[in-house]
């Protein structure tokens, strides 16, 4: 039985946000996690954007701005901010395994700040899910600014599955139709 | 902003029960509308009810990041409060665990610190809506709070 620690070998290196991201990604997936993120108003006003997403993963960016400032001493972006990158990353990320559309709220989520991200500069976020069950997806990610090597912050969360039933009824069904 | 501004504004907040000064010092804090309640010598924390902090358009349901800021900004300026530092304390790690829908209305927090070293301090936030007893979120954060 094998202990090695589990160290950066075990993440994709996410894509940039590029036009060849584009049209590297999974255009399915891709199209289904744009459309999720445009029903998520709050994520319209921090002007969230999907750059990647395929099996392996999804990638987002958060652009900087003086709204989401949370240090005016600094500049430096609030760690709210970061949170709301990484739930809606992670959350977002589960249709990359998922064949059709389920709802999944967040059971819980936690960030770990490796350091301040720098005023000025977009965030990106990248998350995978690592385990599916039947009810329960493990997800994890990090969020980052130049290099995915030097994470800004670490995140895990789990979301609970819902099931694709619940999508008819549910807010799934908006965030379905939403870019339509 | 300076420290100094800071300090003046923790002291001015003390001092006039009015905490909307301090909080209007931070552009995330005024984005979500959080607004401060004196309650005794304690503070609750307000978010009201604003269309841009939605994220499940259905429900419809306020964004579980929303929540998480709310919660990670209340601890911060609860500390701010009883430290009367004038350093900003930095968030280190923030965990959240999401009980219940945050639905479209009022919510608020109110933060313990169960550890407040000469480093490091932990805090536990409680977020609920309608009633106290029934919690939409609770987390705990740690922040530094040494100057360095």
């Amino acid at each position: 039985m094998s202990h090695k620690r589990l160290s950066w070998r075990y993440y994709r290196r996410p894509v940039f946000c590029t036009h060849k991201a584009f049209q590297m990604s999974d255009t399915l997936i891709f199209e289904r996690a744009q459309r999720f993120l445009s029903a998520l108003r709050h994520c319209q006003v921090l002007g969230l954007q999907v750059c990647s997403a395929d099996p392996q993963g999804l990638t987002m960016r958060l652009p900087y701005s003086s709204d989401i400032v949370g240090n005016p001493q600094t500049g430096v972006i609030h760690g709210g901010a970061i949170t709301t990158l990484m739930d809606t990353t992670c959350g977002i990320a589960t249709v990359c395994v998922l064949p059709d559309f389920e709802i999944c709220p967040t059971l819980d989520l936690r960030v770990d700040y490796m350091h301040p991200a720098e005023p000025h500069k977009d965030v990106f976020g990248f998350a995978e899910c690592y385990r599916v069950t039947p009810t329960i997806i493990f997800t994890r990610g990090y969020a980052y600014q130049d290099d995915p090597a030097h994470p800004i912050a670490h995140v895990v969360g789990t979301f609970m599955r819902l099931g694709s039933g619940a999508v008819k009824s549910g807010p799934g069904a908006l965030a379905k139709g939403a870019g339509q | 902003m300076s420290d100094f501004d800071l300090a003046a504004n923790v002291t001015h907040a003390h001092e006039s029960n009015d905490y909307g000064a301090l909080i209007s010092l931070f552009p995330y804090a005024k984005l979500l509308g959080i607004e401060g309640l004196p309650l005794g010598d304690e503070v609750v924390f307000r978010l009201p009810a604003n269309k841009d902090n939605i994220g499940n358009p259905v429900l419809p349901a306020l964004h579980g990041g929303v929540i998480a800021g709310f919660m990670e900004h209340s601890a911060m300026l609860h500390l701010l409060m009883i430290m009367g530092t004038t350093h900003f304390p930095k968030i280190i790690d923030f965990s959240i665990d999401y009980l219940r829908a945050g639905h479209y209305r009022d919510t608020y927090a109110q933060c313990q610190v169960w550890r407040q070293g000469k480093r490091v301090a932990n805090v536990a936030i409680t977020a609920w809506q309608t009633n106290r007893a029934e919690p939409i979120a609770t987390a705990r954060a740690h922040f530094k709070v040494d100057e360095a």
